[in-house]
């Protein structure tokens, strides 16, 4: 399963899913608030993704 | 999807347009596009000295880095201006001396400290029963209008996007505040008030998600981090709502702000500040009282000592 770690709640969570548009499905994220990296290349919500791959869902919004 | 422009791998899909973009063409497109608001609305002039407010976040640098090209070619003169609110667990400044100096732009830094002898986190401790957003924001407006004046800009930008101001505009719609919603727009003060700087918003057509894209592609050295008095409820409900929208009905927030824009010159017309303000007897800054909230404010914060 792909490794997301989720950056507005610094937490890391594993997801069974093949594309980046599953995770946020799954993780019920609006594709609007986040940008995705994977292995610390930008992505759209259309990649695929893999057993080794390491996503991180960054957060659009600033705090204050 | 590959980048609409060129078959390379896409690093964001504008959800606006739903077209795929590639870095390359990424950046263009944003840059193409912040320069384009900049030259509609005419936010700067040729000789202008232009501050920018200067938080550490995503917006700002980018801001900073736009117009850097303009100054580059010796249109404007950049400088910026950060507000320290003195807020222990989050505010550091840090990232943003260390952009400007790479950036070589001057950084000026007022702090509440020395403006209203308490730091945030000691106000936070007496005002117990205030909302921190309220008052914090009255000070931080406060001094990025007393700072422009002090380092003589001609105008302020800001790192509003078009998703802060889409909320704006519908927060005073849903609130019934449109003479809150006719000092909108991606220039302030048309009402030419020598006291009042004007603000400019060059992001003002880009969301804060191609925002961060620029941000992250250019390598700004930005820390998410969240303010630990923020209190945004109510933005943050309308934020959720429009986000949902957006990802039914692709170019909502563009609408919003669009429609906006027409009707703005109508509703500044109606909301013209009808009585001219006065000067604050203690501090000669620009207010519609006898005294300005940021010194009605400071009065009680002493007053509060000798209770
Ligand atoms: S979130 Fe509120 S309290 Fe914190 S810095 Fe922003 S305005 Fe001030
Ligand atoms: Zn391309
Ligand atoms: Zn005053």
């Amino acid at each position: 399963m792909p490794k997301v770690f989720i950056e507005r709640e610094n937490k890391h969570v594993e997801v069974t899913a093949s594309s980046v548009k599953e995770i946020l499905q799954k993780l019920k994220i609006n594709p609007e608030v986040v940008i995705i990296s994977k292995n610390n290349e930008l992505v759209t919500e259309d990649s695929k993704v893999s057993e080794k791959d390491e996503i991180k869902l960054l957060s659009v919004i600033s705090g204050g | 999807m590959p980048c609409k422009n060129c078959q390379e791998k896409p690093v964001i899909k504008l959800t606006n347009v739903n077209v795929s973009l590639c870095k390359q063409h990424f950046l263009r497109y944003f840059e193409k596009k912040v320069k384009k608001t900049i030259r509609t609305f005419n936010l700067i002039e040729k000789g202008n000295k232009i501050g920018i407010a200067l938080s550490g976040g995503k917006d700002s640098f980018t801001v900073l880095s736009i117009l850097k090209q303009f100054q580059d070619k010796k249109i404007i003169t950049l400088e910026a201006l950060a507000i320290d609110e003195g807020i222990k667990a989050y505010r550091d400044l840090t990232n943003a001396k260390k952009f400007c100096k790479d950036n070589n732009i001057t950084l000026h830094i007022l702090n509440y400290e020395d403006f209203f002898n308490h730091s945030l986190d000691k106000m936070v401790k007496k005002f117990k029963n205030k909302t921190p957003c309220s008052f914090c924001g009255v000070f931080r407006r406060y001094l990025l209008n007393y700072g422009s004046k002090k380092f003589k800009f001609d105008k302020l930008a800001t790192g509003h996007n078009l998703d802060d101001e889409s909320q704006s505009i519908l927060m005073n719609q849903f609130r019934n505040n449109p003479e809150v919603s006719a000092r909108l727009g991606p220039i302030t003060g048309v009402m030419i008030d020598k006291r009042f700087i004007r603000r400019i918003k060059p992001l003002y057509f880009v969301t804060e998600k191609e925002t961060t894209t620029y941000s992250f592609l250019k390598g700004f050295p930005v820390k998410f981090s969240e303010c630990p008095y923020a209190s945004f409820g109510y933005r943050n409900s309308v934020r959720d709502m429009l986000n949902e929208f957006e990802l039914k009905y692709l170019g909502t927030k563009y609408s919003i702000v669009d429609s906006f824009i027409k009707i703005l010159p109508s509703l500044k017309q109606q909301f013209k500040e009808a009585k001219t303000l006065s000067s604050c007897k203690l501090c000669n800054e620009p207010t519609s009282k006898k005294i300005c909230q940021a010194c009605e404010y400071v009065r009680e914060l002493k007053d509060y000592k000798n209770r």
